[in-house]
């Protein structure tokens, strides 16, 4: 019996992710090196590569910045009082629960050329929507709660004994936070900061609606293998994806390195 | 350091938590803060440290008042419950931790900790992390942390709770003895009574929020003021028909009186033991305990159960025999007063009213 369970765990294991992923392999290397070097080489295909690579970028740090401050407030701050926590806490979740695409239709609304702020932004020559920004912006929604979900546990299991114990010796909310709360939390924002880069390199739903997928501007590396299908083009397909997904696959190794660690 | 709290309360919420306390203790002196878990103690503790806001009252160390002032610029140094170490710093670190706060230099850290290393017989663990070291030098290594910055006033709250009962005891008058040296004001919280006993100079009753009773060991066991602080410090059986025992006939005079009694009031033997037979009482023993130093025995007095002691060096009593018991005094209460009353047959005709 144990043993059946186990060789499911096996197929399915197979099935959705080793056999996609050879697929992925055979596919890319339909025509040799030659032709993957080639499909990832063409301009807009680099262009699409920096472009996630980017969003990834400030995503991460933005989302570790905010991200780590709010566990924090959620974790400490009592005069925030116990009903705003819960509600702000409850509201982290929400990118959780919502589509990706319809994020994405809410940014396209909320700061879209027709909108007010939109329009106001536009007439200041700042583009949001079809623009790096409303990129960056619906990232950030999809990937907000993953460092806030890693790192307000860690905080809460911590307590707040140590950080009252640097008080009394003297230290400052700064100091204290580098010094006593930092190295605890440090393993749980490493892990969340995978997660992000991880999550973030693959969206593509929410990218999809407010980027417009305008090839050599806003175009990333998702919407391209996108296009790519579409347009039967099933090499160059394949060799984008092969590059995600061998960044997943090292994203994934660190992610087991970083879990390990955390407990100390 | 001098402190003057007057009027001290907390409310988390609805909940009164600490009602309208009011002490003084002078420099120097170790103060043990007693009562049972929930009371307050330890709110009171974090409200000295600045680590909890007071609903009123005022908080005044050498003259300055410090409600409003954060704990880092109070001067006092904080031994949690369950120490609360920085737990990836070493022992060395977690001691010169409020020295580099205050930025000194290397050097001078550097003597400063190794003199607490020393002082505190933590020698030779200076480079181990928290999770290496027993209850006993965690506990060491916190004292240690608290009093590297040299605070004017020192908090412990339930410092030896999570020690096992061994070490606890050589614990205690290490840090009795180590207080004493530095002449630091101290306040430590406990619920056990021996240990406030042993260790404290004076005694903080708390009970339900309130401070029952302030006064040195003795003061507290010989002339407790209220029913509480009576039947929380020693040993006691409370009788509710006192009027029933011999030389106590009066005591019914104030209706619903109760009477306290503690085993060291009361003196059984066998008939031919007693000076005054006069005063004493018909027993029948009951049960006997073994308690290490003593017989504890449970007497029976009509319908009265009594317990007291009896030495080992006396001949040894049985279950079933029949002795006599005398009572020499009785800790009296009623709703609103309370009172010690000695034998009437022994001596004294006259209650002694406090
Ligand atoms: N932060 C808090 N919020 C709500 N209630 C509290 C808080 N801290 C303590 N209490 C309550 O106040 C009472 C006194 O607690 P405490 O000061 O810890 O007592 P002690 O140290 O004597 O055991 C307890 O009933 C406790 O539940
Ligand atoms: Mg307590």
């Amino acid at each position: 019996m144990r043993r059946l369970w186990i060789g499911l765990t096996y197929a399915v294991f197979g099935l959705l992710i080793v056999i996609p992923l050879a697929r992925i392999a055979v596919g890319a290397w339909a025509e040799g090196w030659g032709g993957l070097s080639a499909a990832i080489l063409r301009p807009h295909a680099l262009h699409a590569l920096g472009m996630t690579g980017l969003i990834v970028l400030i995503v991460t740090v933005l989302n570790t910045l905010f991200g780590v401050m709010l566990a924090i407030y959620l974790a400490r701050a009592s005069w925030l009082g116990d009903r705003l926590r819960r509600l702000v806490n409850s509201l982290v979740d929400l990118p959780f629960a919502v589509s990706p695409v319809i994020g994405g239709l809410m940014i396209v609304l909320l700061l879209g050329p027709q909108s007010v702020l939109g329009a106001f932004f536009g007439s200041l020559g700042i583009e949001i929507v079809y623009a790096l920004p409303a990129m960056v912006l619906a990232t950030l929604f999809i990937t907000f709660p993953l460092m806030v979900r890693e790192v307000l546990p860690v905080l809460q299991e911590l307590g707040t004994q140590q950080e009252e114990a640097a008080s009394t010796l003297g230290a400052y909310s700064w100091y204290t936070f580098w010094q006593v709360t930092w190295p605890s939390i440090r393993w749980g924002v490493i892990y969340g900061v995978v997660l992000t880069v991880a999550r973030s390199m693959g969206e593509f739903g929410a990218v999809l609606i407010v980027s417009g997928n305008i090839m050599n501007k806003t175009q990333t590396a998702t919407t391209l293998v996108y296009q790519d299908v579409e347009n039967f083009n099933l090499l160059a397909a394949n060799a984008v994806a092969l590059v995600l997904a061998a960044v997943s696959i090292a994203l994934l190794l660190l992610m087991e390195w970083a879990k390990t660690r955390r407990g100390h | 350091m001098h402190i003057e709290v007057t009027g001290l309360n907390k409310h988390y919420g609805d909940f009164h938590a600490v009602r309208d306390i009011s002490f003084g203790i002078a420099k120097g002196r170790l103060i043990g803060l007693l009562g049972p878990s929930g009371g307050g103690k330890t709110s009171i503790l974090r409200m000295l440290a600045g680590l909890e806001t007071p609903s009123s009252g005022e908080i005044v160390f050498h003259g300055r008042k410090v409600v409003g002032l954060p704990p880092q610029e109070r001067g006092i140094g904080f031994v949690f419950q369950n120490y609360a170490l920085f737990k990836h710093m070493t022992v060395y670190d977690n001691i010169a931790f409020g020295l580099k706060v205050m930025k000194q230099s290397k050097a001078l850290i550097r003597e400063r900790v190794l003199s607490l290393v020393a002082l505190t017989g933590l020698a030779g663990f200076e480079h181990r992390y928290p999770h290496q070291l027993s209850g006993g030098q965690r506990q060491r290594v916190a004292f240690a942390r608290a009093l590297a910055p040299e605070p004017q006033l020192l908090l412990l709250d339930e410092p030896f709770a999570a020690i096992d009962a061994k070490i606890r005891q050589e614990l205690r008058s290490w840090l009795k003895e180590t207080i004493a040296r530095l002449g630091i004001t101290s306040i430590f919280v406990t619920h056990d009574q021996d240990e406030a006993i042993e260790v404290a100079d004076e005694i903080m009753i708390i009970n339900k929020g309130r401070l029952e009773q302030k006064g040195t060991p003795w003061d507290i066991y010989k002339h407790p003021q209220t029913p509480f602080v009576a039947s929380f410090v020693g040993e006691s059986t409370i009788v509710e028909q006192v009027a029933r025992l011999k030389g106590f006939e009066s005591a019914d005079a104030r209706i619903g009186t109760r009477a306290l009694i503690r085993p060291e009031y009361i003196e059984i033997g066998k008939p031919g033991e007693f000076r005054l037979a006069s005063a004493t009482e018909p027993a029948v023993v009951k049960q006997l305990h073994f308690r290490g130093s003593a017989w504890m025995v449970e007497a029976q007095v009509g319908e009265l159960t009594l317990i007291t002691y009896r030495s080992l060096e006396k001949e040894t009593l049985h279950p079933g025999e029949e002795v006599r018991v005398l009572v020499h005094r009785a800790y009296l209460f009623n709703e609103g007063e309370s009172w010690i009353m000695e034998n009437g047959l022994k001596e004294d005709p006259m209650p002694v009213h406090i």
